[in-house]
């Protein structure tokens, strides 16, 4: 049972990511891939605040800015420099490689002994129950913020500048500045993944955004699979679908962990789910006509 | 209203493929104009509409919209005065949104957008009394997605949209070019009503002899980015739909 607590707990923490994945690629229809250096920002600033014993609401705003500070920088290479969005994320990725081993020191922080947002209330006297509470509070506030920002007129703008660049300009928005807000955005929501999880696993590691992206980009998937197949257009429920798209990549990892496949080749299976997922519709698509 | 002086753009300068696309344009056109350009592929119409539009910026020239100089100014800060219609019908509208989220972003085509929920019961309420003019059958759509209408539909709605907000300047750039004669007639007379009903100055550009006879109250001809007819209201309904065809003969 606590295996899958532990799952559902880690899905939880994974929504903002997914979250923002939603909004870079799907709403902007741009590939951004700073997210694994972003979601390592976030939990290199969570872990260097919380060992200098900082207060939690310290550290959540800081994470946020530090993101979008991040998401920022990809917007202006891309929409600037005119740059390939890939290729905009792939270096500022590179670069905070750098400057995420620099804040941190070393290539490793444990949290010993210090305060995270899962500590701060006892709502359960189990402390993985405790966790869960507290993460499903924070998640649902999040995402009741990016629902209710993408039904204000600046939400309708944002989506409509991934839809039809021409018509939303020649409609009084500057695309190039929207781009940059909405990419600063999705790094932000990456970098609170990274906050949640440097203090679900207790530790901050250099490494831990490796492949980080494919974690948002599998829920992402999901999620849009589920949104096609019911035709969704609500807003509310494509978040939803979102989080539950992050529960359900999770809950496959730990089935496959479960029945005992290699953690080595953890990797590995990621890659091959997801790539299912994507095709699954296609393949099926072929076969009924 | 809209004032060119001495407009040049040069695509590709100095490189093998450079096309002059402008050649020193000189146009006027007054408030409650209904301007048609007409002129065959490559003669600069399409070019001449960006610039006035801001998607492009002219080499050389200035140009001054209701008295203000805007010649370096991008064409989402000239939204303040100009509504748009593309030749795709895909360019005028987002095919994702509702058609009332697309109608709520046009009635905020020259303000902000902000932090604030505008599609309220009130916003639903006007647009659906808008939509109902069309005599579309739309008005109980408005919450699907723009892209489950028809090509016809969508620049009927385009057209409307665009005096969901304050407008001064109509640009229609082939706006029938993608229709079916029947959807393009319906999209061409509902133009011409609401250029009528909200006094705007108007450019439609087109391919269409018959519609460039029909409509508007000043016509012109463009050749190689030059302006090389010229005809004013007078001219133009003293014209006959043949000696149109002979311009290109």
């Amino acid at each position: 049972m606590d295996f899958y607590l532990t799952a559902l707990i880690q899905g939880l923490c994974f929504s903002a990511i997914a979250l923002g994945i939603y909004i870079s690629m799907k709403i902007f229809n741009i590939p951004d891939i700073t997210t694994d250096g972003s979601y390592t920002l976030g939990g290199v600033v969570t872990a260097q605040f919380l060992t200098h014993h900082q207060p939690v609401y310290l550290v959540v705003p800081t994470v946020i800015a530090a993101g979008a500070l991040a998401g920022a920088l990809t917007g202006l290479i891309h929409t600037k420099l005119k740059i390939n969005a890939l290729l905009a994320g792939i270096l500022v990725m590179t670069a905070l490689y750098s400057v995420n081993l620099t804040l941190l020191g070393r290539s490793n922080i444990p949290l010993i002994n210090t305060t995270s947002i899962f500590t701060l209330i006892n709502i359960a006297t189990d402390p993985n129950h405790n966790t869960f509470w507290i993460l499903l509070v924070f998640v649902i506030i999040v995402t009741l913020l990016i629902g209710y920002l993408l039904k204000t007129d600046f939400g309708i703008a944002m989506r409509a500048t991934g839809n039809s660049e021409s018509m939303i300009r020649s409609l009084g928005v500057n695309t190039d500045r929207m781009k940059i807000t909405g990419l600063a955005l999705a790094n932000a929501l990456t970098a609170l993944s990274g906050f949640l999880i440097t203090q679900f696993q207790s530790f901050a590691d250099i490494n831990m955004g490796i492949g980080i992206v494919i974690v948002g980009l599998g829920s992402v998937i999901i999620a849009e699979t589920l949104i096609n197949w019911f035709k969704i257009t609500s807003v509310w429920l494509s978040l939803v679908l979102v989080l539950s798209g992050a529960i359900i990549f999770q809950f496959v990892l730990a089935i496959t962990l479960s029945i005992g496949v290699d953690a080595n080749l953890l990797k590995l299976v990621t890659a091959v789910f997801v790539l299912l997922i994507v095709s699954l519709p296609r393949l099926s698509f072929k076969s009924s006509s | 209203m809209i004032d060119l002086k001495n407009i040049h753009k040069i695509f590709n300068k100095g490189k093998a493929n450079q096309v002059n696309a402008i050649n020193g344009v000189d146009l006027l056109i007054n408030e409650k104009e209904f301007l048609v350009i007409v002129g065959s592929n490559g003669s600069g119409k399409t070019t001449l509409l960006n610039l006035v539009a801001g998607s492009e910026l002219p080499g050389k020239g200035n140009i001054h919209i209701d008295g203000h100089n805007v010649t370096k100014l991008r064409d989402y800060n000239r939204s303040q005065w100009i509504a748009r219609v593309f030749q795709n019908p895909l360019s005028g509208t987002a095919p994702d949104l509702s058609i009332l989220d697309n109608f709520r972003l046009a009635a905020i085509r020259t303000k902000s957008k902000g932090l604030s929920i505008g599609v309220d019961e009130k916003f639903k309420k006007q647009v659906k009394e808008k939509i109902e003019t069309l005599g579309m059958g739309l008005e109980n759509k408005t919450e699907q997605p723009m892209g489950t209408l028809s090509g016809g539909q969508r620049q009927a709605l385009t057209l409307l949209m665009s005096v969901m907000d304050s407008c001064k300047v109509l640009l229609l750039d082939e706006p029938t070019a993608a229709l079916d004669p029947r959807s393009a007639e319906v999209v061409m007379l509902t133009a011409d009503k609401l250029v009528k009903d909200f006094k705007l100055t108007a450019i439609l550009i087109t391919h269409n002899l018959k519609d460039a006879y029909n409509y508007g109250n000043r016509i012109i001809q463009m050749g190689e980015g030059k302006i090389i007819k010229d005809l004013d209201q007078q001219k133009k309904s003293a014209l006959k739909q043949n000696d149109l065809f002979d311009w290109f003969g």
